[in-house]
């Protein structure tokens, strides 16, 4: 047990307690959305100050004899693996690498996303027909099968690569929100005064329309960040995702599986990790929602 | 209607080839061959170049490709390299059973989702709803196939209820043909199916509750009150109904699951579905297998599309007026 984990804890809860206290507009009604900023924020600083935080090195083997699927105990938070690696070290390295591939990965999507579908939205006719046929056949495409693909047959893909695999794949969605939202936006007067003035089809879009469509890019971008992480834990439970001994939540379930009757620890609390950061996400992505849409009351 | 009809149907044939057609490319392209021999097991050269000529291997892509929608066009699939048999065979037996493990848990995501989503409405911020809703926001978060395992550990290693793997007992009842047998595969369901349709039905029901809720604020709801309508018939003729509609849009999109959201369950499972043949096919380099899984699942999509949008206008009279949509 390391102090640092205390204090990372500490700091989220004062985090949440304070969001809750201070600001009292829509958002923080959510009961559920505070406890949702909560945890995201004990994660991140997890995540941030792991080599403080993990006291092993998540890939060091200690004692391969000796502390093989040891139970939880208060030199090792959470047990150790069935490579007597220390599970709780290994769940803090694996925040960055949820973390980093959830987040980043939803970025490619939601710039892609946004992109096409102000484009096809704003400019119509032609280029509205092209990328939105388009955009029905990324739909239609098994994701889960072209993934395999991308990533089995081009062998173990890099971190970076994965990442923008999983982005090119995630954003077909988030287009047709996009153009829907800029479709009806592009009638109204501030986008015609925006013309009249001068401006270009690239500023009008940018400062005009696409600020004015934020609130359903971010609700969605949130709620996509818990997708690519479930996505990413699946593809490295079947071991295709990211390459060992590098510590992933879902290739620790996946390390764990085998010895499943003997030492539950070892799938369990990864999976609680998953668990608890996409259900942070869908909670922070509904408070979202209801405060930055004054329809949605209360749902 | 017609037109329209005919149209949709178009436009999901051309969809449904455009996937192919990329999935085609992509396997092609991507490094390594089929019948590269093992490394430890090195064969003869010529051995390689004659099976790759005979799958015609050797021609250009684009030759390929026109064979291979020729051959489409006239039903047939081809044959599995690494199977050594007719890709529709391997299907054949494939597609039942995750039909089956799909079917079941959609079956209970929709009955047991529907049910919470219109129960937590009627009780909106009261108890039950506070913890129903913060149970289905925990559950639909959950990585299904971590729950899989732990389902496993309960029922499987722990209480020994029910079996962990395959789709039914090999041995005693290699076919359901007998009572005894069929219960069998029902009880090598019961874990994978539950897995997904929980963690299904967590998600129809935060779904289907805030659906009912934004029905709930309309003028029509106000009125069927204020005419004196029971709230019993309230509830049910006039706020359910008109809820149904956007589950049906969701059932739609659900549609695809059936062949593609089993694959990790599968395997956890160790079920012979669709998602392994898949996933060993795309190991294998196996190019027919892996290009009529794509064609099956993108067919289930735009079905699913389609098949919502005619429910829909036949559930919802606004609908049938355009003919252009």
């Amino acid at each position: 047990m390391t102090l640092p984990t205390w204090l990372a804890l500490l700091v989220a809860l004062a985090l949440a307690g304070a969001a809750a206290r201070a600001v009292r507009r829509r958002f923080f009604r959510h009961p559920t959305a505070t406890w949702g900023v909560g945890i995201l924020a004990f994660f991140a600083i997890v995540a941030v100050a792991a080599p403080l935080v993990a006291p092993f090195d998540p890939r060091e083997q200690l004692d391969i004899i000796r502390l093989k699927n040891q139970p939880p105990s208060w030199t090792y938070m959470l047990g150790t693996d069935v490579y007597s690696r220390d599970l709780w070290s290994r769940v803090v390295f694996g925040a960055r690498v949820s973390l980093v591939v959830g987040g980043l990965g939803t970025l490619v999507a939601v710039t892609l996303g946004a992109t096409v579908g102000a484009v096809a939205g704003y400019y119509r006719r032609w280029a509205d027909a092209v990328l939105m046929r388009g955009v029905d056949v990324g739909l239609a495409l098994p994701r889960i099968f072209v993934l395999l693909m991308a990533i089995a047959l081009w062998d173990r893909l890099s971190l970076p690569v994965l990442v923008l695999t999983i982005g090119l794949t995630s954003w077909f969605g988030t287009s047709r929100l996009v153009r829907a939202e800029v479709l009806s936006l592009r009638e109204r007067d501030f986008v015609a005064a925006a013309r009249a003035l001068g401006a270009g089809p690239a500023r009008v879009i940018l400062r005009h329309v696409l600020p004015n469509a934020a609130a359903p890019i971010i609700v969605s971008a949130t709620l996509g960040i818990g997708n690519v992480l479930l996505l990413e834990a699946g593809l490295s439970f079947l071991g295709i995702g990211v390459a060992p001994p590098t510590a992933s939540w879902g290739s620790m379930i996946a390390d764990g599986a085998p010895t499943l009757a003997t030492a539950p620890w070892t799938t369990l609390f990864p999976g609680l990790a998953i668990a608890l950061v996409v259900m942070a996400l869908n909670a922070v992505g509904d408070g979202l929602r209801d405060a930055l849409d004054p329809r949605r009351e209360d749902t | 209607m017609a037109a329209w009809l005919v149209r949709r149907v178009a436009a999901s044939i051309a969809i449904v080839l455009a996937v192919v057609t990329l999935t085609f490319v992509l396997v092609h392209l991507a490094p390594g061959t089929p019948f590269l021999p093992p490394p430890e097991t090195p064969a003869d050269p010529a051995v390689t170049a004659r099976l790759r000529a005979q799958f015609h291997l050797d021609e250009p892509i684009p030759v390929q490709y026109i064979a291979y929608l020729g051959q489409l066009a006239r039903g047939n699939l081809g044959l599995s390299f690494a199977l050594r048999r007719p890709v529709a065979d391997a299907l054949a037996e494939a597609v039942p059973n995750t039909l089956l493990l799909a079917g079941a848990a959609l079956l209970l995501d929709f009955l047991l989702g529907l049910a919470l989503g219109v129960y937590q409405a009627l009780r909106v911020h009261r108890l039950p709803d506070i913890i129903l809703g913060n149970a289905t926001l925990f559950i639909y978060s959950f990585p299904t196939f971590w729950l899989g395992l732990i389902l496993v550990l309960v029922f499987g290693e722990w209480l020994r209820w029910f079996p962990v793997a395959g789709v039914g007992d090999p041995v005693l009842c290699p076919a359901a043909d007998s009572l005894r047998c069929v219960i069998d595969r029902l009880w090598h369901l019961t874990l994978p199916a539950l897995t997904l349709g929980l963690v299904g039905a967590a998600g129809t029901a935060r779904f289907q509750r805030a659906a009912m809720l934004e029905v709930a604020g309309q003028d029509y709801i106000r009125t069927a009150r204020a005419k004196g309508a029971r709230e019993r018939r309230v509830v049910l003729r006039h706020q359910l109904r008109n809820a149904l509609l956007s589950f049906i849009t969701r059932f739609g999109l659900a549609f695809p699951f059936l062949l593609t959201g089993a694959v990790l369950i599968e395997t956890i499972f160790a079920w012979p579905g669709m998602g392994r043949l898949a996933t060993d096919a795309i190991l294998r380099r196996d190019y027919p297998v892996v290009t009529a899984a794509a064609l099956l699942a993108s067919t289930l999509v735009v079905l699913g599309n389609l098949l919502a949008d005619v429910l829909l206008a036949v559930a919802d009279p606004r609908l049938r007026v355009p003919a252009h949509a």
